[in-house]
Order: structure tokens, then sequence, then C-alpha cells
């Protein structure tokens, strides 16, 4: 198992080198340009077989996609913030032509103002487009997530797209040591893409993408549901089966401490590692700290969530975005929603912290739980972080 | 070319029973370029008339593959389409060879599908894309667009006491084409069907981006009678507003020099679009357009490297 030192951008890119989709269009935007610029070197040097569509713009990158992945090509892209929001209007037709298309997700802030560095709120944004959506902690979660989304996409019983992501500049630019797969091992791993249906069959001309309206538009909106949460079964066994070849299993989320925490905070991505240095230094001093660091958000896997989480006395929920006036961040609403059935359950608090890369530092993540101490004296909804 | 009782033999692409209204002037455009393809068709549309018309869910007139993405993406959705093509078929995963054409009406193509248009064609891919132009959104409702001609009377550009509807000429799109340098460009007419085969033919002929601009009466938003769509798709070409025309290789030629140009006012006072400028007051917007049309067809004849200075 070849073993590497990789930044987050290099080791998606690395990803899709060896998944050698028949399709790749992008275009660049800070800070996942370097995902297409690496990649585009791999094309100028013949290391893949893709046809590559530098195309005009985001929205063009997923419109051709959208083109290739009916053509039943395998087919992939990447992309950050201002990119992302552009893909918007594309993402949930992709999703209803049941295209598995994969993105390798860089998170950014979203303008206004212009912003460059890290927070969710360019994916969070389009969290309800029937996307399968997963954080990454670090490059290795980003190559491993990169080549499970594909897996799990392209499943029969799930036929969705997919992206994989990391936090803006703290992993997409952050090198670390990763352990790769062989490039045979992922051609082995994945095989081609069957496609039921392709535009290119002309021997039975579908139509695709047909108007839909009052009498099938709902109907197929619910299969979409349906078919996302099929994808829950399909990723563990992904993970598990992906654990069972290369060594690293995956589930819905890292439970990290949690079997007899009595305090805990739910999180994404990268600061979930700064999280565990938190917690091992609370667990010094004998508080009972723990986390739950949220892989899938997409599928939304509720029930689990309600399990790991019910017997704590205390949760914070933290959200890199905010949804500016609802009840809490995109993750808190989730979380909050998922244990309120619970007879007796955790008091659960909301964190909104680290927009526009704003850092977060061991002694922000420790101040929360010095709160999570005293909860019932603290607001539904904090603000970490920020100079008010 | 493809003689018309060899044409008649090709199959259908597209069936009838399909939703367009009477005297639409898409069907025999969509029909004709299609069946002007020696090989398989595969065919992007833009949302628009042709897609909602031919396409209502559990229906299709479509005998060909179809695919309707969105808006303003036709272009972009075909470059998808012919990659996926490429690489499946260097695979040998693909039968071949085919021909990719994407649809998409004035408004998808002019106005929010322009920049889709425009890199799809720089990027050089092997693809067709027609502009079934109507000079307006006719699909919801006759708004204006980027190809509305000048005094035209739309729903968001309307006529009224102080204005006397569409205030500018439109773009020259066909031009605005022929500049990315790509190997065929041609505009073409509804009216003219032979010389709309030729040309598909032509462009199906050659490797590379296509553009074909075809203008397409509509029956609603031009407000004339639906029998009236071929006449007035004639009229179009031989009053001068819409010449046909063909760009090949970076060489202009023009396809039809009528022997006698008519006023323009013999195609307006047809469509109750115009016919606000046939009221007392107005007769200097009709001596504009008419102006307009004169100046633009010198610039057509000179491009071409004709003889200038004369109408007829």
């Amino acid at each position: 198992m070849p073993i590497a030192a990789k930044t987050g951008n290099e080791a998606m890119a690395e990803a899709m080198r060896q998944i050698n989709p028949d399709v790749v269009a992008a275009y660049p935007i800070t800070p996942a340009t370097e995902i297409v610029m690496i990649f585009a070197q791999f094309v100028a040097n013949g290391l893949v077989d893709t046809e590559y569509i530098p195309v005009e713009s985001e929205h063009s990158a997923m419109s051709a996609c959208v083109g290739a992945s009916s053509a039943g090509a395998r087919v992939m892209t990447g992309t950050s913030s201002q990119g992302l929001a552009l893909m918007y209007e594309i993402l949930p037709i992709a999703a209803a032509l049941r295209l598995p298309i994969v993105m390798s997700i860089v998170n950014r802030a979203l303008s206004g103002p212009i912003n460059i560095h890290c927070d969710h709120s360019d994916t969070m944004g389009a969290r309800d487009f029937g996307w399968i959506q997963m954080f990454s902690e670090n490059p290795q979660e980003a190559y491993d997530n990169v080549l499970q989304v594909v897996k799990i996409a392209e499943d029969p019983r799930v036929k969705l797209p997919g992206w994989a992501s990391t936090d803006g500049f703290i992993i997409s630019h952050g090198m670390e040591r990763i352990e790769m797969l062989e490039d045979a091992e992922v051609k082995k791993y994945l095989g081609d893409r069957k496609a039921e249906n392709s535009v290119l069959d002309i021997d039975k001309p579908k139509t695709f993408g047909a108007i839909d309206l009052q009498d099938y538009y709902f109907e197929h909106r619910r299969q979409i549901a349906e078919a996302m949460k099929n994808a829950g079964p399909v990723i563990l066994e992904v993970g598990k089966d992906f654990g069972k070849k290369f060594g690293r299993e995956y589930g819905f989320f890292e439970e990290y401490k949690l079997d007899d925490a009595e305090i805990a905070i739910v999180a994404l991505g990268s600061t979930c590692g700064t999280a565990k240095v938190a917690i091992d230094q609370l667990r010094e001093k004998g508080v009972k700290a723990g986390m739950l660091k949220v892989r899938v958000f997409r599928p939304f896997a509720a029930e689990e969530v309600v399990k790991t989480l019910a017997k704590l006395k205390g949760v914070a929920v933290l959200d890199r975005s905010d949804s500016l006036s609802a009840q809490g961040g995109p993750l808190f609403t989730e979380v909050r929603s998922a244990l309120f059935d619970l007879q007796s359950k955790p008091k659960v608090i909301n964190y909104i912290y680290g927009l526009g890369g704003r850092d977060i530092c061991v002694e922000d993540i420790e101040s929360v739980f010095s709160n999570l101490q005293n909860i019932d004296e603290m607001p539904l909804i904090n603000y970490q972080g920020v100079r008010e | 070319m493809v003689s018309i009782k060899e044409l008649a033999k090709r199959k259908e692409p597209l069936t009838g029973g399909h939703r367009a209204c009477a005297g639409c002037g898409f069907p025999q455009i969509v029909k004709m370029i299609l069946m002007a393809s020696k090989d398989p068709v595969v065919v992007v549309c833009a949302t628009g008339c042709l897609e909602v018309s031919t396409t209502i869910f559990p229906y299709t007139a479509w005998k060909v593959p179809f695919l309707h993405n969105a808006f303003e993406n036709s272009a972009a959705t075909a470059s998808g389409i012919e990659a996926a093509y490429e690489a499946l078929r260097k695979k040998g995963k693909t039968k071949g060879p085919i021909n990719v054409v994407a649809f998409g009406g004035d408004g998808g193509t002019y106005d929010i599908g322009f920049q889709s248009l425009s890199g799809a064609m720089e990027r050089g891919h092997n693809l067709l894309y027609v502009c079934y132009n109507n000079e307006a959104y006719m699909n919801t409702g006759i708004q204006r667009s980027g190809a509305t001609p000048m005094g035209a009377s739309t729903t968001t550009e309307p006529a009224g006491k102080v204005r006397p509807g569409k205030m500018r000429p439109r773009k020259d799109l066909t031009g605005i084409m022929a500049a990315h340098n790509i190997p065929y460009v041609a505009q073409a007419s509804a009216g003219y069907y032979v010389d709309l085969i030729r040309k598909a033919e032509k462009a199906f002929s050659v490797p590379g981006p296509k553009f074909l601009n075809v203008l397409q009466p509509c029956r609603l938003g031009w407000a004339y009678k639906p029998e009236l769509t071929m006449e007035i798709a004639r009229l179009a070409v031989q009053t001068c507003m819409w010449p046909l025309y063909e760009v090949e290789d970076g060489k202009w030629k023009v396809n039809m020099k009528p022997r006698e140009k008519k006023p323009v006012v013999e195609l307006l006072r047809y469509q109750d679009r115009f016919r606000h400028l046939f009221k007392p007051g107005n007769e200097k917007i009709l001596e504009e357009i008419q102006a307009d049309i004169d100046k633009n067809w010198e610039i057509l004849l000179d491009r071409c490297g004709e003889k200038t200075g004369g109408s007829a």
C-alpha cells in the first residue's frame, strides 16, 4: 500500500486519477483549483483515459456532467463555494435523472462578503438537492471518501450523485501522510459503471428529462427520497467492505470517546481533529467528554444519531454555517429534531463558529465543553469566536 | 443533397400528435434537420416550447434519444454527451457514428444560454447547435429576447402610449457565432426547406462545432393566421429581414438574393406584434426598421464579396 504525503487537494486528485473517469468537466475556483490543475496535468501526461472538458463555468461543468452521465459514462468534477452555488440549478436535476456523478468539493464560505476560506455554507446550501454528502476530517478521509462515493452512487439500489468534501485550506492545502491504494486495486474495487439507461442507446431510444406535471412530479420526487434512504445501508455496507479490503472501516460517523461520555459535541470536518485533542486533555482532567463526528450528512442517519446521543446529559452541535434566523445551524436542526421524540433526552445547544475561515482552536472547544457543564444556563444558539 | 423522395423514406425522429400549436414552425425545422443526418442522432433540448410540447410525461413524441437538462445549458449538456461518446467509443463500449444535435429557442440561445453555447463552440466539440428562433420567449407568453426585432411588441417590452415596443434591434448572433471561427455557421428559414436540409447535411458532413440559426415564425407570439407560417418564413427572407447565408471555414456566402427586395412592411403587416407601427405617427419607426435591414443587407453582401450598392 503506497504511503505518501498529500494535501487534501492532491489526495482527491490522486483518487480521481485512480478512478480514471470517462469524463471530467471542471472549472477552477479557489481553493479547489488545484484538483482541476493536477487532474488536467494527468490528462496532459496521458496518465488517464478521461475525456476532459475544460468548461467556461461551473454551471456548464455540471451541465456537461449531466449530459455525459446520461450517456452512461463515469463522470466526475470538483468545485467550491461560488462554483457550487453556480451549479445549484443543475444539482437537483442530476439527482432526479438518477445520475451517479461524483464531486470532489472543497468547502469555502459563500459570498458575501467575498471570502476564500473555509466554512460549510456552500454545501449546506445544497443539502436538500438529492446528493450524498460526506465530510472529511483529513486528506486520508478525503481520499477514501471519494473512492467510496463512486461505489455508493453507482450502486443499483441508490443511483444518486454524491460528493466528498474537505475544509478549504485547512485540509485542501494541509499536507498529511496518507495511505493510498494501488492503481490496480482501485480499478478492481470500482470496476466499470453499468448504466441501466443511456442517451447513446440508439436502438432503444428514450426520453430523459421530460416535463413532469401535477400528476407525476410528486411520485418522482418521492422516489429520490426513497433512493436516499436506500443509500444508508449501502453506505454502511461499502464502509465495512472498504475496511475489510483496505484496513480503514467507515460508517455514518465516528464516535470519539462517547461510550462513557456525559457531555459531547457533534461536529463536521477538520474541526473534529482539533476537538479530539481538546477531548483528550479534558479526559485527563476527569471530564467525561466525547464527540460524534458526522461523516455522512446526506442521507442523515437520524436513528443512529439518536442511539449514540440518547444517554448524554448535554450536547453541543457545532455548525460551520449559519441559517441566519432558523432554529440554529443546519446540523443542529437535524440533530435536535432527531432527538425530539425521546422520553429522556440530552439538552442540546448550538454553536455557530468558524465562518469565513475564522480559526477554531483547542481552547474554543474547551470553552464549549466548559459551557456544556452548565448547559441549563446556556442560550439555545451561541456564536463562538465572533466579536460582538 | 438528399432528394425529398429519399428523405421521405427515412425514419421520422419526431412523431405527430405532440402539443405544438397549430401552425408552429418548429416541427418542420426539427424533422428536416434530423432527417438530413445519415447517422443516428442524439438530441439535447433546452427548456422551451419544443421540449414542453413534445415530452409531457408519460408521453414523448421523440423516436430518437432525447435529453432535456435545463434552460440555458443545452450546448454544455451536448458537449458532455459528445465527450462521453468519445470516451466510450475509444473503449469499444458504444456504437457509432452518431450526430449530437442540441436545440434551443432564441431565449435559450441568444440570452440565457449564450455563455454555454459560446464555450461549447470554442472548445471544438463535434456537435450541431440549432437555434429555433421565434424571436421571443414564446413558451412563457411572448417575452422579449435578444432576438426580438426592433418595433415588435412583447409582453415585457410592450407597445404603449410612449414606447413603440422593442427599442433596439436584435443582436447579430449568427455573426457572433461566425466569429468563433468554427467550421460551419448558417442562417436558414423554416420557409426554405431545401436550403435548410442542405445546410443540415453540410453541417453533419464536417467534424467540429456547427451552428444553425433557423427562423421559426410563431403564430401565437407574432400573432398571424396559422396557415401563414411558411409564407411569413419566406417573406422574412424575401424582405432581407432574415437573409439566408452560410459561413464555411470563414468564407461567407449569401444563399439567396431576392430578385426584388420586398419592402419590410409586407412582412410586418401580417403580424399583430407590429400592428401599432401602422398607426399614424409611427412612420418613422417603420423607416428605421427598413433602414436597418438595408444597412445589414449591404454589410452581408460586402462580407460575401458581392456587389453592394443596390437593393436588387
